[in-house]
């Protein structure tokens, strides 16, 4: 499949301070997108995301290191007519209104009248907010600048659409949302790269990720690979027994009143522990057990680091 | 068609800042206030109102230049607006030259607005139209267009209150660099002299654009200071754009 972005050996640093010190943020970052994937970039704060992101988008110059979108140079006005982008926290001419914001933008594509009145109602619709076209930007709740702004991003029906901390800020219920439009993206064949600290959400719709720690790229590949399938130990909710009587067979991670929560990392022992649930009249509530995740493994790279 | 949405979405967030309104107030009051002041005068009143009025248009539409001149491209940047306007197919040219059109557009109007009480307070006073006030009115939105060109300049690497401190300079200066030019004339040839026309060639010389004085009092103008002085304005804010441009144009959003 071919690449939607590939970067190589990116670098890039900055003069900064009153009297200049150079730091270098992007130390040879490399990495490819597919075209059709939803592609996670993460990092802890200050790991060079955004740098990286701004970089492909034309917004900083790098110092060294080649950026091609969908096999063009990067600063191509054809490669960024397929580009679609969402900022961390955005902020926007907050004297608009959502219709004027993405007529606007649609201007900017140089789309025809009846094109971008058609898309601008169509997108207020998708993300939720067909009710606040009339409404000037500055009225809107941080939730609606981010559904606006994911509004814009697709004004140009963009095949590469590029999201920064797109679930920043939203209520669990808005988060959802976003994501679910994140993974109809994929459906209609667009692709998405997106940077995140929510990996919970990463690991749900990303087809592969990078995590990048202080400007390199530490890990990369297709999620599956990344994250072992090993289970890691098994979480047992049982009640009614002596904490005492399966102290020894794993760790106690809490009591309540007499609800027992227990973390067995040895096969052999949920057997042992079934077995005194059984003979000592307990109850046993759930038996999870616990596969290795997307934050085991970023902690444990950025840990190693 | 990119540069005319910037521009015209420039137009639109000026006419909505407040601060215009509150400048197009006091240059409406002052200009009203040019008749009151007539009213007090011994002699000809009829050039007082001239005088006045020509004299709050070009201050009150230098401030207008200055104040939202300074801020428009730094506001981009401060409130990362430029973010997603940049990572669009727009060139860097492009967005700066649509932010001085649309700041020139609403100079224009402004201007027009300012201008057309004038010319009615000044019709209710005399009964008489001088077509003569127009041209010392062009030169005004010559200048103010220049005046714009070189708060965008600044406005690319610094921030608001600096800029407008530099803009500011730039104004006095060139209202008062034609004092070299008698320097010139007073000092013996040889370094001095040299020097004293080196920094009159470098400085900008606004004053060329000024024709107030020969317009309230009726003096001819000759063509060739009507032609030097466009000619001057046009050149001088293209060689502005430019540098601004430049500038803009190797600049990190970080």
């Amino acid at each position: 499949m071919a690449n939607a972005l590939t970067i190589e050996n990116l670098h890039k640093s900055f003069k900064l301070g009153f009297i200049p010190k150079t730091k270098e943020i992007l130390k040879g970052i490399s990495l490819s997108v597919e075209e059709g994937t939803i592609f996670g970039y993460l990092g802890p704060n200050g790991a060079g995301k955004t740098t990286t992101i701004k970089t492909v988008l034309g917004l900083i110059f790098p110092d060294r290191g080649e950026i091609r979108i969908f096999g063009q140079p990067h600063l191509a006005a054809k490669a960024r007519e397929r580009i679609g982008f969402l900022p961390e926290n955005p902020y926007f001419y907050d004297y608009l209104t959502a219709a004027e914001f993405l007529d606007f933008y649609g201007r900017l594509f140089r789309l025809d009248k009846e094109v971008r009145t058609e898309r601008s109602r169509r997108l207020l619709k998708r993300v939720g907010l067909e009710r606040a076209a009339d409404l000037q930007l500055r009225k809107f709740s941080r939730g609606m600048l981010q559904r606006i702004g994911l509004a814009q991003a697709l004004i140009n029906d963009p095949a590469f659409v590029i999201l920064d901390e797109p679930l920043g800020g939203l209520d669990p219920i808005g988060r959802k949302e976003i994501r679910d439009l994140i993974v109809q993206f994929r459906a209609e064949g667009k692709t998405v790269l997106l940077s995140s600290h929510i990996l919970q959400d990463i690991e749900m719709i990303c087809d592969r990720v990078a995590v990048v720690v202080d400007g390199r790229i530490l890990n990369q590949g297709p999620l599956h690979e990344l994250v072992s399938e090993k289970i890691l130990f098994t979480e047992i909710a049982l009640s009614a027994i002596d904490p005492g009587s399966v102290a020894g067979l794993g760790e106690i991670v809490s009591v309540h009143g007499e609800r027992i929560l227990l973390k067995v990392f040895d096969d052999a022992k949920i057997e042992r522990v079934l077995a005194i649930v059984q003979a000592k009249k307990g109850r046993l509530h759930s038996l999870i057990p616990r596969t290795e995740t997307l934050e085991d493994l970023f902690i444990g790279i950025v840990k190693g680091q | 068609m990119t540069i005319r949405t910037i521009a015209l979405n420039t137009y639109k967030e000026a006419v909505r800042d407040r601060i215009l309104y509150l400048l197009f107030f006091f240059a409406a009051a002052t200009l009203v206030f040019s008749r009151v002041l007539a009213l007090l005068t011994v002699g000809d009143r009829v050039k007082i109102i001239k005088d006045v009025g020509l004299a709050s248009l070009s201050l009150f539409g230098t401030l207008m230049a200055i104040l939202i001149g300074t801020g428009l491209v730094y506001k981009e940047i401060d409130k990362k607006t430029i973010f997603t306007l940049l990572s669009k197919p727009i060139g860097r040219g492009a967005f700066l030259v649509g932010k001085f059109a649309g700041l020139v557009l609403t100079l224009f109007v402004m201007l027009g607005l300012m201008s057309i009480i004038f010319l009615v307070i000044l019709f209710l006073h005399s009964f008489r139209f001088e077509a003569a006030l127009l041209v010392a009115i062009f030169y005004i939105f010559l200048e103010l267009i220049l005046i714009t060109a070189v708060a965008i300049f600044f406005s690319c690497f610094s921030t608001p209150i600096l800029s407008s401190i530099f803009t500011l300079s730039f104004y006095l200066i060139g209202h008062t660099s034609w004092g070299l030019k008698t320097l010139i004339k007073k000092i013996p040839p040889g370094f001095g002299r040299t020097l004293a026309r080196i920094a009159y060639v470098l400085l900008p010389d606004l004053e060329s654009l000024n024709f107030k004085t020969e317009v309230v009092h009726g003096i001819a103008i000759p063509p060739a200071a009507l032609v030097n002085g466009l000619l001057y304005a046009l050149c001088f804010t293209a060689f502005v754009l430019a540098l601004a441009s430049l500038v803009f144009r190797r600049r990190d959003f970080i």
